[in-house]
């Protein structure tokens, strides 16, 4: 029995410590809110390994506190319309468009400063001004620089369906990314050319992978010759892995291959501390925030005058379809639904 | 019938002969009415729904998903019976050597979270994953067949879920009468029929308990299914949740869970059967001398050597593997203690408030079958029954909005817990309170105690088993638990699954890796102690 009895006193000993954390916690929460007229609470889609580096750089030159919370972004936007007008969430920092449209349809978002707004290139905001862009990224298809080159490849995603390209492709259906694409060509091109898209890509026999990285980690081990994912994947990967031969192809103007979405930010109607809010966008769109993510995230500045890093093709010569980006979110249920009958979900 | 069925009364009678005590009932309704918190908010969201929502539900493709879903869910929860039960055998009746750590390898896969496991799996023994680089070089195999769809699902499944049978059954075996199967050798039954005739029919219980564990745990998983693309009833809910922010048709999606959850509830308090499990007669129970193996040792061993390769070595390996791959390429590799403190603190309150909470109804279950015991029973498994998403935005949308002093604390994140993974506590009790048997209670209640003294003095000590046993489960698979800690957690409050997750989101494995392997040791201490306690137990039994 005595080992029992000493299993008994670990367990007493660990939930004496935990009350006392508990009790610590309380007290912390309390004297953060009288003192924290200063800090902003920030709901974070996007990951802490990316974005926070760039939120320390804010809290060090504006001297305003981050309350971070960090996960998936729809599964915020759910939450945040779970809490309603009880948030207690100051920002939502999205990585899709689509989490910001949800939050913004159901009118939890606050109009955002016109000043940070107009910086932005306007297919990356909200029509209504309730979210702004901070930065953009591009679908592609990424290749096996060891089978392909570039002029392999075709100029639209619809050369994908062709007998050629049987078994050579590979894709990840249950990422947001790959499902607002479907989105968006629904919207540009209409519901029967998309679907028979899709079926044309289904007879060619598509490998179906988990995410985006792991779809580029199957073109690196051959599995696959082409993925469709987002542009800046290959350098993730890279970063993790070592060298790795893939790059990016992109989709010529207009292609619904070459959509480029926005991940970027809202504020919350309930905000308390809506001027702590709106010092945190406008840092994320001006100089620091544009900088940051061309160079550490390797993505797409969408304000005037930044540049992306120096091998990807500019936005200015991306021509992507005419798609309202908040919008996405709202009609993705038809995209999943054509992606389930043809078998891709 | 069983000798054991036909040795006792009829236990209808004795079970309807008692009145559940008052103090009891009250206990449970109160557990049962903050585990109910979930599908209130359900049926709340639920009747918003309209015309359109009904049409996206009643696709076609929504029984599709159902009957793929239970048949994984069926395939999954017999396959784990296979492994589970001859592996209990093995490590507590048999002379099987190094039984005590064959105990803990095999029940450890349980603290693998389905997410990474199914994840390691697939890095293992994908079409070009690192078993087919092996094998490139000698064999020249060039691909591997590929597991993703129901093989990799029913694999990961089976291989992290089989150790709730494996452990239930162990602990049941553990407290069998051997006199029962000295009988029936007495009567010159052979070591099968005794087995199949005796010793299983009284290891019934236990076997369904780890079952109902097993193919709830199959129903509302996503991790494993959505990594090994399975599409399962799951994903239609996720799907309206991540895709189409709709909560709506989740909500009603999420409900008819529940319903086949209750389902399967009702399918075991069948297969418990009506026998009696404690003993009728005089004296201790007496240890048997184990079973020799004899030629068969060789078999067993291999038999417990695979199920560990592929369930906990293989895994393993592969952490490990990105764990120094990561280090080599120069990745500051961090040892997550503040996380993993996180972990313990919160998944330990949640295991000690599970076994208070379970304790009233795990006694009126085994003790009283009236309509209201039951459904109290089968309400408390409706957590158990969501994916954790669910269950998590129900305690936002009431915490946010009712109780926002409670909203984002570590004790809200502790309700969810046991909100979660009460029926893991709550079984292993059962089986002991029946294991127990009523005549000990009424014993003391004749010798003039009052009923909380005999509580104390004579039941707590008797079902001490499965309160370790429950705690235990709880406490290992709070330590894994990812979505609903995601959103409830104090803000800044970091576990070890959520260290896994950040790093695993954003594709660095070597991240991944080290709070990962860190979460699978300091879930072994737990484990060891509960294999060990158990067999402490019976050496002082045998020393007598």
């Amino acid at each position: 029995m005595r080992a029992g009895i000493s299993v008994r006193a670990a367990a007493m000993a660990v939930l004496v410590v935990g009350l006392g954390g508990c009790a610590d916690n309380a007290s912390g929460r309390a004297t953060g809110a009288i003192e924290g007229a200063g800090s902003v609470t920030v709901y974070s889609g996007r990951e802490e390994e990316f974005i926070g580096p760039l939120f320390e750089q804010f809290e060090e030159e504006s001297g305003i506190e981050l309350e971070v919370r960090y996960g998936d972004s729809a599964e915020f936007a759910a939450t945040i319309l779970e809490e309603g007008d009880s948030s207690p969430a100051d920002v939502f920092v999205s990585q899709d468009a689509g989490s910001l449209g949800a939050v913004a349809a159901a009118g939890l978002f606050a109009p955002i400063d016109d000043e940070i707004l107009e910086r932005v290139d306007e297919r990356f905001r909200s029509s209504e001004g309730l979210w702004v862009g901070a930065s953009g990224r591009a679908r592609v298809a990424a290749y096996n620089t060891d089978t392909l080159r570039d002029e392999d490849l075709p100029d639209s995603i619809l050369g994908f369906t062709g007998p050629g390209w049987k078994g050579r492709i590979g894709l990840p259906p249950t990422n947001s990314s790959f499902q607002a694409f479907v989105a968006g060509m629904i919207a540009t091109e209409g519901e029967e050319p998309t679907r028979s898209f899709l079926e044309d890509l289904v007879a060619n026999d598509p490998k179906l992978y988990e995410d985006n990285s792991s779809t580029v980690r199957g073109i690196a081990a051959g599995e696959i010759e082409v993925g469709f994912v987002n542009h800046y994947y290959i350098y993730e990967v890279a970063a993790e892995d070592g060298d790795i031969p893939v790059a990016n192809h992109f989709f010529s103007g207009g292609d619904p291959g070459a959509l480029v979405n926005a991940a970027g930010a809202g504020i919350l109607a309930t905000a308390q501390n809506p001027a702590g809010a709106t010092e945190l966008l406008d840092y994320l769109t001006a100089e620091e925030g544009q900088a940051y993510f061309a160079e550490e995230t390797w993505e797409y500045p969408v304000v005037d005058g930044y540049e992306p890093k120096e091998d990807l093709v500019p936005l200015t010569e991306i021509e992507s379809p005419d798609v309202d980006l908040s919008d996405l979110g709202g009609t993705l249920d038809p995209a999943l639904k054509l992606l389930a009958e043809v078998g891709l979900l | 019938m069983s000798a054991v069925a036909e040795a006792a009364d009829d236990p209808r009678t004795w079970m309807s002969r008692v009145r559940a005590p008052r103090g009891l009932v009250i206990a449970a309704m109160a557990v049962c009415l903050v585990m109910v918190g979930p599908l209130a908010y359900l049926v709340l969201r639920a009747s918003e729904a309209d015309a359109t929502s009904w049409d996206l539900i009643l696709r076609m493709r929504t029984v599709w998903l159902i009957a793929r879903t239970v048949g994984l869910a069926t395939a999954v929860t017999l396959a784990s019976i296979v492994i589970g039960v001859p592996l209990a055998w093995l490590t507590v009746r048999t002379d099987l050597p190094g039984r005590r750590i064959w105990a803990v390898l095999v029940s450890l896969p349980l603290v693998i979270p389905s997410y990474v496991g199914a994840f390691a799996l697939l890095a293992a023994f994908g079409p070009r994953g690192m078993l087919q680089q092996v094998l490139e070089g000698p064999l020249g195999v060039e691909r591997l067949p590929d597991i993703s769809g129901f093989p990799g699902a029913f694999i990961a499944l089976t291989c992290f879920t089989y150790p709730y049978v494996f452990l239930l059954v162990a602990a049941a075996m553990k407290g069998l009468d051997p006199g029962l199967e000295d009988v029936a050798r007495s009567l010159s039954a052979n070591r099968w029929t005794t087995f199949r005739r005796v010793t299983l029919p009284s290891l019934r219980p236990s076997i369904a308990a780890g079952a109902l564990l097993v193919a709830l745990y199959a129903l509302h998983d996503f991790g494993a299914v959505s990594l090994m693309r399975f599409p399962a009833f799951t994903q239609a809910i996720y799907l309206q949740y991540k895709g189409a922010f709709d909560r709506t048709p989740a909500a009603i999606l999420s409900l008819m869970l529940v319903a086949l959850a209750m389902l399967v509830l009702a399918l075991e308090q069948r297969a418990r059967g009506r026998a009696r499990f404690y003993r009728s007669g005089m004296g201790t129970s007496r240890p048997l001398p184990p079973v020799s193996l004899g030629r068969w040792k060789w078999p067993s061993l291999l038999f417990c050597g695979s199920v560990t390769l592929v369930a906990l070595a293989g895994p393993v390996a592969v952490i490990a593997f990105w764990l120094v791959r990561g280090m080599l390429a120069g990745r500051d590799v961090s040892l997550a203690l503040g996380p993993a403190g996180g972990s313990i603190l919160a998944s330990s309150a949640a295991a000690v408030v599970a076994v208070i909470a379970a304790a009233p109804i795990a006694r009126l279950a085994a003790r009283h079958q009236s309509p209201l015991v039951r459904n109290v029973e089968r309400l408390s498994y409706t957590g158990y029954a969501l994916p954790g998403i669910v269950a998590a935005l129900a305690f936002v949308f009431f915490a946010a909005n009712f109780t926002p002093w409670l909203y984002q604390s570590l004790p809200l994140l502790v309700v969810a817990y046991v909100v979660l993974f009460l029926p893991q506590a709550s079984e292993p009790l059962r089986s002991s309170f029946l294991q127990m048997g009523p005549r000990v209670e009424e014993a003391g209640r004749a010798l003039g105690q009052s009923r909380l003294r005999v509580y104390r003095s004579i039941v707590a000590p008797l079902v001490a088993r499965g309160a370790m046993a429950g705690g235990a489960l709880v406490f290992l698979t709070s330590m894994k638990e990812l979505p609903a800690t995601l959103l409830l957690r104090p803000t800044g409050f970091d576990t070890l699954a959520t260290s896994v997750w950040s790093g695993a989101a954003v594709g660095l494995y070597s991240e991944a890796a080290a709070p990962a392997l860190l979460l699978i040791l300091i879930c072994a201490l737990p484990l060891y102690l509960l294999v060990r306690r158990i067999e402490v137990e019976r050496i002082e039994v045998r020393a007598e």
